[in-house]
């Protein structure tokens, strides 16, 4: 078999594997939890009797395994159970959602990582210059204030000073394309700078690595600029780091979204995620849960698989 | 066209160094260097690590590797000064008019990229050629430096060519613009000696169907008098000679270029075997983990108390696995290591703490094989502590005695790894071994990176040392001058058999087997004219087959 489909489909399984785990821990985690999914309906002051019977009746009563696999098996058909507080089905309301993170993710993302990539090939022409300098300073500025500040300061100058924006990012079926791409502009902004830094970072680490490699003395002395160097001869070796990190801001704008979500009142997983939370809907909780551990873990295996492309010495074995 | 295309004159070239603890300052590495090279001509720059004749041959490309930089004096190529040049025709010059040829291919080309790509990459950006135009030419020096199906291999990746075949890539990337001049940095120095004789013949054929005129960099002078019209000796940044190549080689008027036009110094008689044999190796078969072929087969060899084993092959005969199976770092998968009268268990696990103490190494790279941050003292003093529970005031008297054993002296307790030049440092991993007060030490390739005068100086030093300490070598070397100056009997190995072993005068006398004529003629031989001997000689024993 060649390497390739062999070294892919082992990081197939293993992602399978550790979304198993995955899904195991949450479930054992909130089942950890003090109180369970009758107490949450019932509220502090309900009687004792009546939890029993509540408990009997959603099945609470049998072991947390067989429940576990039940649960699971549900996953598995794309069935994730009712929420308690509205009794909707959670996928249905799930879907939805994920679709207006996946949205917003893409947007930032689309944005954010050609121009992290481009300042970081910028860092390295102009290393330890003005330029590499100031890119960093200001990458670093931004990552180091928390999202949530950044957020309202971009509010109160963009969309209340200026008026440019609105400070909502509502979002509905009824809107355009462009209707949306302008709801979300702020909360996309917002997300870029919370991102740009480590992705610019690594690109500039990357390919500064690389420059002390003799293939690209090689390349020097075959008088080509500095730009060419870098962007023909150093990128291509830099491709899998950068992968790596660009996958994990990726994982992180879907996942970490959570509280810029909140900042927009932005109808996303985030949004639902909180809700879920303090109305204590154990299965809403329980299967955002699983949906972010296969975001994140999709996206790490996406990054492993094109590192692995990205080697030519598995793509053309001897 | 003028009669000189490179002409350097009062060359001198800095750097600034960044010495641990010292403030960083300027340094001059090649102090008011002059030369002449006429087109088609080749210029033969030689000298030991230091002597800056890779700083010089990057010069005439106006480049500096890490922060080295031309401080003075005049380079020009083609009538111009490249010192006043523009960057634009800097890069014009690089890849057009001068290309070069690096030390070692495989990490000179880009992993990521064809070679074909990158042989035509400067001739396509200088618009010497068009790209269809560039690849042709390519495929033609292929063909003409005789690399297997020139049509295609360029469209392989340098990992699934061999080291001597993209090597000799390298060249038809220099070659391949055109240039004036082509810059070869010690273009076959990472090369076994019988893939040596090969690219070394390609280069120079490719040099005169070309017309192209060369800068030879190499610390081998037997090398560079097979390729060269003109040698300069260069030693610490300055002209020690120059003159063209016969005077050089037949009439040396220095005496640093008469040291390293006279070969090896050491003479070193023979010792017969005793009863009892140190080490006997019986029938070692191994492999590694993971792969599905012996690389050692039956490997039967002994050595007697206080003489020296040469293991001689050429990278990837084995000889270096065999160190392994010996240490016990790889089991073998059969056959048993007999050592000072006792089996040895075959993995480290089960050794005692004698059998490691009689047993030492010494490694090929002295500077790795040193923890940094420690000094000579304690880094000699380690083996005391641990074998002999030695402390304070004996353990420094025995390091002192050490150290002057090494011939390095008390001075040098209290110095770190960095402050020392490379002789120095194999010189403490020597007495490290010693220390243990061992009854072998295997050297694995121990003066394979030190310059040729540095490494006669280690070589006389364990053979000092064997006499005073009656300790046995088991050494390991691809250079076969090395062998002829330390050994008592000699193991040749190639492809993980030993396919010649016995007495140090058996071995080297005739009649040989193939394997071991071939190394022995690859050997470059220090006279005009020796290249084209051997390569025709060849010629005609294939063609009598």
């Amino acid at each position: 078999m060649h390497p390739i489909i062999k070294l892919v489909s082992q990081r197939l399984a293993l992602g399978l594997l550790l979304l198993f785990g995955a899904s195991a821990l949450i479930f054992g985690l909130t089942e950890a939890l003090p109180g369970d999914a009758a107490q949450a309906v019932l509220g502090q002051s309900a009687t004792p009797e009546a939890l029993a019977n509540l408990r009997e009746e959603m099945g609470l009563n049998r072991p947390a395994l067989t429940r576990y696999f039940e649960w699971l098996g549900g996953i598995v058909q794309g069935d994730l159970g009712q929420s308690l507080t509205n009794k909707l089905d959670i996928a249905e309301s799930i879907g939805k959602r994920l679709g207006n993170t996946l949205f917003l993710a893409c947007v930032a993302a689309i944005v954010s990582v050609p121009l992290a990539i481009f300042l970081g090939l910028l860092a390295v022409r102009y290393r330890n210059r003005w330029p590499d300098k100031l890119i960093s300073a200001i990458t670093l500025t931004t990552v180091s204030i928390p999202e949530f500040l950044i957020g309202y300061v971009v509010i109160y100058y963009v969309s209340v000073k200026l008026g440019w924006f609105s400070s909502l990012a509502m979002i509905n079926d009824s809107m355009s394309f462009g209707q949306k791409l302008n709801a979300i502009a702020l909360p996309a902004f917002v997300l870029t700078l919370v991102v740009l830094a480590q992705m610019m970072r690594m690109t500039r680490a990357a390919i500064l690595n690389l420059m002390q490699s003799a293939y690209i003395e090689t390349a020097e002395l075959k008088g080509l600029s500095t730009f060419q160097v870098i962007a023909r001869h150093a990128f291509p070796n830099a491709i899998s780091p950068i992968v790596n990190v660009v996958m994990l801001n990726l994982a992180y704008l879907v996942v970490g979204v959570v509280v810029v979500e909140v900042v927009f009142v932005y109808p996303g997983m985030g949004q639902y995620l909180v809700d879920a939370v303090t109305k204590r809907d154990v299965p809403v909780v329980l299967a955002c849960g699983v949906v972010f551990a296969a975001v994140y873990i999709g996206l790490n295996m996406v990054a492993d698989i094109v590192s692995i492309l990205a080697n030519p010495r598995l793509r053309h074995p001897k | 066209m003028s009669d000189t295309l490179l002409k350097v004159r009062d060359l001198k070239i800095g750097a600034t160094v960044y010495p641990p603890g010292e403030k960083p300052h300027d340094i001059e590495i090649v102090h008011g260097v002059s030369f002449d090279l006429a087109p088609g001509k080749v210029l033969g720059l030689i000298g030991e690590s230091g002597a800056g004749k890779s700083t010089i041959g990057l010069a005439s490309m106006a480049y500096g590797r890490g922060g080295v930089e031309i401080t003075g004096g005049e380079v020009w190529v083609n009538g111009r000064d490249i010192m006043k040049s523009s960057l634009g025709d800097v890069r014009n010059l690089r890849g057009g008019e001068v290309t070069y040829v690096s030390q070692s291919a495989a990490a000179s080309f880009n992993p990521a990229k064809k070679i074909m790509d990158q042989v035509v990459e400067a001739a396509v950006e200088h618009k010497k050629f068009s790209r269809k135009e560039a690849e042709a030419r390519a495929r033609e020096l292929f063909a003409k430096l005789g690399l297997p199906d020139p049509d295609n291999i360029g469209n392989r990746y340098p990992h699934q060519v061999s080291g001597g075949q993209l090597q000799r890539c390298m060249t038809a990337l220099a070659l391949c613009p055109e240039p004036d001049l082509v810059v070869f940095d010690e273009p076959t120095t990472a090369l076994d000696v019988t893939t040596q004789i090969d690219v070394l013949m390609a280069i120079k054929e490719a040099i005169a169907d070309t017309g192209v005129a060369a800068l030879y960099i190499t610390h081998d002078l037997a090398v560079v008098a097979q390729v060269s019209d003109d040698i300069m000796v260069l030693r610490m940044g300055d002209t020690v000679e120059y003159g063209n190549t016969d005077q050089i080689i037949n009439n040396p008027q220095e005496e640093y270029t008469q040291a390293l036009v006279s070969v090896r110094s050491i003479e070193h008689e023979e010792k017969q075997p005793t009863s009892e044999p140190v080490l006997s190796v019986d029938g070692i078969t191994a492999r590694y983990k993971g792969l599905n072929f012996d690389v050692l087969h039956n490997v039967n060899v002994e050595l007697h108390p206080g003489q020296t084993l040469a293991v001689v092959g050429e990278s990837g005969s084995g000889k270096s696995t065999l160190a392994r199976v010996i240490t016990g770092l790889l089991p073998p998968r059969d056959g048993e290591i007999t050592f000072a009268g006792r089996k040895l268990s075959s993995d480290l696990a089960g050794r005692s703490r004698e059998d490691l103490r009689e047993l030492q190494m010494i490694y090929q790279m002295a500077d790795v094989a040193m923890n940094p941050r420690q000094t000579v003292g304690t880094i000699i003093g380690r083996p005391l502590e641990f074998y002999f529970n030695m402390r304070g005031a004996e353990k420094h008297k025995r390091v002192v005695e050490l150290l002057d054993e090494i011939e390095l002296g008390e001075k040098f307790i209290d110095r770190y790894p960095a402050e020392l030049s490379g002789g120095q440092k194999q010189r403490v991993c020597i007495a490290r071994s010693l220390a243990a007060k061992p009854k072998m030490i295997i050297c694995d390739e121990v003066t394979s990176a030190l310059d040729p005068l540095v490494a006669d100086g280690i070589l006389k030093l364990l053979l000092d040392l064997q006499k005073i300490e009656d300790v046995a070598y088991l050494f390991i070397t691809h250079d076969l001058a090395t062998v002829r100056a330390i050994s008592d009997s000699i193991a040749v190995m190639y492809q993980g058999r030993v396919v010649r072993y016995g007495p140090k005068s058996q071995v080297l006398s005739p009649p040989f087997d193939d394997y071991t004529d071939l190394l022995l003629s690859s050997v470059p031989e220090m006279h005009l004219g020796w290249l084209e001997e051997v390569v025709a000689h060849r010629k005609m024993e294939s063609a009598g087959n």
